[in-house]
């Protein structure tokens, strides 16, 4: 008798906390959730009037009405470009390298603890150090070159990180069958692990893109410029050799930049091409977080085991 | 394999979002040195405003043929560059010091000095503040210098007939030219400041702090003062003991009545880029524009004739710089043509 009715006084306390850990969680996520929507709203209210095609196809200008972001939006996208390429294949080689290859010694510990700590270096120190290193040292000037291999850097940890976690998915047995059927290590890894673990290694590439574009700090310390009224030179020309890399060393400005320098105008007109230009920003994160999440899907429909 | 397959389509978007834009050819661009052809500027974010006109509508008269970009870092920021070569132009608020200077020589950069227009620094406090419509140096001294900070902080210990009230001091961030030019006009020495005060490098927080607070007292150029004449009060600044207030205007710093806050602004051309054809065509073009473009984004002009003396400079090659490398205020447009007339 007493036993249960212990016991139900137990439930009906854990109950009670199941509860209330449940209110707790709820408001914590409209608190994040109704601060989103709300900066996201009012950025609308100011900015949509602006949101016309003209936006996207001119230059900045210092008449509210006649400036438009072409020149932020291509450099931040040429940046993001150099970043990719940069980044992907270098962070996902250290992953699988550490993953799969590494000894377990000193060295890779230490190796792994400064890749973490990396991940947490505050941003502008990376344009510090690029300043020195890519504009000084190497010459490559405050170019798209220079801002791209900035904010690879940047994301360099995330990708590493994102890949190593990925790979340590893969259950143990996937590799343990692949070596009784006779392969060998690289063709472990490049015929089962990467494909098993790519929608995870996306999802870390993705999330570092997303925090790259956003970044001003490292693009400022580096020297982009602010007013520029042209774009980079075509990656493709209509005379052989058909490539041309000089996009690679042209100045360019990107779209926080360009966010900032109106926001700092005196006119009050330029605040609502900021918010604009800010909703454009913030539009181009979520497509990238839901192209991930959609090759997250994809790439998951076609593994099977 | 889908690694792959999305680097392709990265790459294949970025060559479509730039292969739009190669319907305008690019003469002058040798695929070597595309830096070449490229106009650098950098440096004050109080200049850049005129600046960005200008390049806006030189680009626009030259159909692109001459690339001109701008960019923002301050005045220190931007002679820094400057003296390392890296410019062909700098934006300065205030002349060029003698640490730069010396930065210069030592690089062999050697510059013309032009002073391009003048801005009135402007000292503002809310609309509704009734008591204060003039004030004097000595007082902006007062409530400003770095003594005055922790025990000068009430309305009456600057003047028994304003109120007992504290107030709140709206300022330029340390790296700006502004400030520097500030602490020099009213305190007496540059960066001489108190540091218990909002400051921003963004000038739109003061305006946005200082009109909503009545107790408020701040300063900052005025063009942000024009764009916000609702929402906040100039003050009349009286420049010696018993003078007459006067507010800042195109008249009052014309006249030079308007001082020691009224500055002048310059650009520097390094001689290297002043030798080159576009470099020339976009001074030239920067100094037919000036007058009507400065007013336009609320500088102060100089009078015609300055323009000439000015520009004189650079066609009889006459380089340096008329203040000596020392931290020069109460610059009346009359003091400073008689300065340059002298180089």
């Amino acid at each position: 008798m007493s036993v249960s009715e212990g016991l139900r006084a137990t439930i009906t306390r854990a109950k009670r906390n199941d509860l209330i850990f449940v209110g707790l969680g709820i408001a914590a996520l409209l608190f994040a959730a109704s601060t989103f929507v709300a900066l996201f709203l009012d950025m609308v209210g100011d900015g949509m009037s602006r949101l016309n095609p003209g936006f996207f196809t001119e230059f900045a200008s210092r008449r509210a009405e006649r400036a438009g972001i072409l020149a932020a939006w291509v450099g931040t996208f040429a940046v993001m470009i150099v970043t990719a390429l940069v980044a992907v294949p270098i962070g996902v080689a250290s992953g699988i390298y550490l993953e799969e290859y590494a000894p377990k010694n000193k060295m890779t510990a230490l190796i792994e603890i400064n890749i973490n700590n990396l991940a947490g270096v505050p941003s502008i120190v990376y344009g510090l150090l690029a300043l020195g290193l890519f504009v000084h040292t190497f010459g490559l000037g405050a170019s798209v070159q220079t801002a791209g291999l900035t904010l690879a850097l940047l994301i360099l940890p995330v990708v590493i990180v994102a890949t190593r976690e990925a790979i340590r998915a893969v259950p143990g047995s996937i590799r343990e069958a692949a070596y009784a059927l006779g392969a060998t290590r690289w063709q472990m890894v490049s015929d089962h692990v990467l494909p098993y673990s790519m929608p995870g290694i996306l999802t870390g590439v993705i999330i570092g893109l997303s925090r790259a574009i956003g970044e001003t700090a490292p693009i400022v310390t580096i020297g982009a410029v602010t007013f520029i009224a042209f774009l980079p030179p075509a990656p493709v020309t209509s005379s052989p050799p058909f490539l041309n890399f000089d996009w690679l060393s042209s100045p360019f400005t990107a779209m926080p930049i360009q966010i900032f320098n109106w926001t700092s105008r005196p006119e009050e007109a330029f605040q609502a091409n900021a918010s604009a230009a800010a909703l454009v920003l913030v539009v181009m994160t979520l497509l990238m977080n839901a192209i991930a999440i959609w090759l997250r899907y994809r790439l998951r429909r076609n593994l099977n085991w | 394999m889908f690694l792959r397959a999305t680097l392709a389509v990265l790459i294949a978007g970025s060559l479509a979002a730039c292969g739009q834009q190669s319907d305008s050819p690019t003469p002058g661009a040798s695929p070597s040195a595309p830096t070449n052809t490229v106009i650098g500027i950098d440096g004050s974010s109080t200049v850049y405003p005129i600046t960005e006109a200008i390049a806006e509508e030189f680009q626009l008269a030259n159909q692109g043929k001459v690339k001109v970009t701008v960019g923002v870092s301050g005045t220190g920021g931007g002679f820094k560059k400057f003296c390392r070569g890296e410019l062909d132009i700098a934006n300065a608020s205030r002349p060029i010091q003698k640490l730069e200077m010396d930065a210069c020589a030592q690089a062999g950069v050697k510059y013309f000095e032009l002073p391009v227009a003048y801005d009135a620094l402007t000292v503002v406090v809310n609309p509704q503040n009734e008591f204060l419509s003039t004030i004097t140096i000595e007082q902006l001294k007062q409530i400003w210098a770095p003594e005055s900070q922790g025990t000068i902080t009430r309305w009456n210990q600057i003047d028994p007939s304003w109120p007992d009230a504290e107030f709140k001091l709206y300022g330029a961030g340390s790296d700006s030219g502004t400030f520097d030019y500030f602490t020099e006009a009213v305190v007496g020495k540059a960066k001489a400041s108190r540091g218990d005060y909002t400051a921003s490098e963004d000038d739109n927080t003061l305006v946005q702090g200082v009109s909503q607070d009545l107790n408020a007292l701040g300063y900052f150029g005025y063009a942000y003062f024009a764009e916000n004449q609702a929402k906040l009060k100039a003050l009349a600044v009286v420049p010696v003991a018993g003078g007459a207030g006067v507010l800042p205007s195109e008249e009052t710093v014309i006249n030079g009545s308007y001082t020691p806050l009224a500055r002048p602004m310059f650009i520097y051309v390094s001689d290297k880029a002043a030798a080159r054809a576009e470099v020339r065509q976009f001074l030239n073009f920067y100094f037919e524009n000036i007058a009507t473009l400065a007013a336009e984004v609320r500088y102060v002009p100089l009078p015609p004739e300055a323009y000439l003396t000015i520009k004189k400079h650079l066609d009889d090659n006459k380089m340096g710089t008329v203040f000596g490398g020392e931290p020069a205020t109460a610059i009346t447009i009359e003091e400073l043509l008689r300065r340059e007339a002298s180089l």
